[in-house]
Order: structure tokens, then sequence, then C-alpha cells
């Protein structure tokens, strides 16, 4: 699948998601199983793309500047600080380690 | 979109607020996205069409990180199961049907189901729901093109830390959710997970395999979610 395949497709599935929502009648599918796994997917899904994100380098685990950079943006979370500050924070931090080590 | 009353300029004052803090953002996507290797028109075409932050922030970090894009294009759709969930709770506060709803669907993402879903009437539902969807929808696309080609221009993404920026901003999109424990209990196994399928499996692969986690501990647990609104009895 070539990339323009694969921003094309999973766009327009996306799409399709977000109108069955609404267009589905909500009794059809409301099940608390169903329920309660579509609210763990996300949490699932996003805390394996921050671990593999900051501790995978292809097949194997490294410990560099990323983690660093993970380190100030939960630090900055828990100032509650907003999104942007966040995410160039701990892209600073990491920028600024790289150019010292 | 109706003005007439003191609530619903109150609610557009509100939802524009949301949409603007929102919309900003779409810059550390695109510069992300072009940092992970997609161009500047893919990177707006997710914007356009995909239209849902996380799922966008997920495809260009499986192929970042080396997946194929078909592995990121399954972690972006699954990811957008979330949309469907919010949508069977919006539908019918909303109300609308045929060509309007088809409009409607484009805009349905988090933030804009969480200036509907409070509203008492169907009229302020209305106008929280467009108010905030269209803003972001603008402004998200216009600093997508603005982080896309800024980020274009300034060569290699290690220099400016920007790899560190995906994980950065994953945490900060699950962030909201982790104040609930078993939701902690969930990232932390599927963030173990991931990592120990990353020396054995392809890229992407890892974080696709985590996400069976969810399907795991949506069956074993049984204790009803304390943030709902229990059902009366019958």
């Amino acid at each position: 699948m070539s990339l323009w395949v694969a921003v094309v497709a999973a766009g327009v599935g996306c799409y399709l998601l977000k109108l069955a929502g609404l267009a589905i009648p909500a009794r059809v599918v409301e099940h608390p199983l169903a329920e309660r796994i579509a609210d763990f997917i996300p949490v699932a899904l996003l805390a394996a793309l921050v671990a593999v994100q900051v501790l995978a380098s292809g097949q194997s685990l490294v410990v560099d500047a990323r983690l660093a950079g993970l380190a100030v943006a939960f630090a900055l979370l828990l100032l509650r600080a907003p999104f942007l500050v966040v995410v160039f924070g701990a892209a600073l931090v990491a920028a600024l380690l790289r150019l010292v080590t | 979109m109706t003005t007439r009353s003191p609530e619903h300029a109150a609610v557009v004052r509100d939802s524009l607020g949301v949409g603007v803090a929102t919309g900003l953002y779409g810059a550390s996507f695109g510069a992300v996205s072009v940092a992970a290797g997609l161009s500047v028109a893919q990177t707006c075409a997710l914007s356009l069409v995909m239209f849902t932050g996380a799922s966008q922030f997920a495809l260009v970090g499986v192929v970042a990180a080396g997946g194929t894009p078909l592995a990121g294009a399954v972690t972006a759709l699954l990811l957008g199961t979330r949309n469907t969930m919010y949508g069977l709770r919006v539908g019918p506060l909303l109300g609308w049907t045929g060509g309007r709803r088809v409009a409607a669907a484009q805009v349905l993402i988090d933030e804009s189901t969480a200036m509907a879903v409070t509203r008492p009437s169907r009229s302020l539902a209305r106008t929280g729901f467009l108010a905030t969807g269209l803003s972001i929808f603008v402004l998200w696309n216009l600093f997508t093109l603005v982080g896309a080609v800024a980020g274009e221009a300034l060569g290699d993404p290690r220099t400016y830390g920007l790899d560190a920026a995906v994980g950065a901003a994953f945490l900060a999109l699950v962030w909201p959710r982790l104040s609930e424990r078993r939701n902690q209990l969930v990232a932390v196994a599927a963030a173990a997970i991931a990592l120990g399928m990353v020396p054995v499996s392809a890229a992407g692969v890892p974080v696709l395999v985590a996400g069976g986690v969810a399907l795991l501990a949506g069956v074993l647990s049984h204790r009803p979610d304390p943030t709902e609104i229990p059902e009366p009895p019958r």
C-alpha cells in the first residue's frame, strides 16, 4: 500500500466511521461490552504509541533524548500546560540535549 | 448557525475559544507529519479528509517509526472508532438527517461532541457543535499547512527534536483519560506489550497488538463506568 493510498483510504474510512455514528440508531450497537472496549481502545493505542515513539528505533529499544523530551512533556502536563507548550517543550529539550551531547 | 439569544452567543463564544486553542495545534501536526516523511500535500490531505487529530498523529507516527502505510492506516481507523461512539451520543441530540447529517459528520470530533452534549436544548447543542467543529476545521487545516511548510524548510527534524514531539503529542492526547484508575492500568499494560513486541515484529505491529489490551480489559472489567450517568431502574 502506497502512502497516498493509506492517506486517502484511512481518511475516507475515518469519515465513514463518523457518519455511521450519526446515522445508525444507538440501540442497534449499544452493548455494554462494546462500549467498554470502545472506551479502552484510544487509551491502549495512544499509550502504546507513546512507548514505541519514544523508545523504539527500528527493531531495538534505545534510551536517548526522546525520553528526556517525554519526561518534560509529563511535567508540563502535570502543570496543566497547553498542548502546544507540551509538544514544543518536549522538542526543545530533546534538541538542546542533542546539541550539548 | 443562530445567535438570536444571549445563551446562543455565550455558546458561540465558548466554542470559538475551544476552536482557536485546538486549531492552533494543527501546526504541530503539520511539522510532525513532514518530519515523518509525508509530503506537504499528503499532510494537508490528512487534515482535510481524515480530520481527527489522534488518528492523524497515529498514521504519521507509525510511518515515522518505519511501519508500513497499511499498519498506519489500520491504527488510524481503530482510533477513529471513538468518533462512531460520539456520533451515537450526539446524533439524537442534533437530530439532523439527509445532506445536513452527511456534512455534519465531517466535524464530529472530540471537541465538537464535548461542546454539544452538555446543552439543554437541540438548538444550543447544534450551535455548540457547529461553532466548535467549523472553527476547528478551518484553523486546523490552516495551521497544518503552516506547520508543514515550516517543518519542510527546517531540514532534519531530529535536530529540532521533532521526533520527541510526537511522543509528547500522544501523551498529551491520552492525558485527559488517565485520571481514571483502570485507564492507567490499561495504558501501562499496552505500553509494556508494545515495547515487548518491538524486537520481534515489524514496525507498526506492536501498537496494533497492544490494542488487544482494550479487548481484554473490556471483557475483564465488569464494574460500570463511574463517569457515566447511571440508567434509571427498569
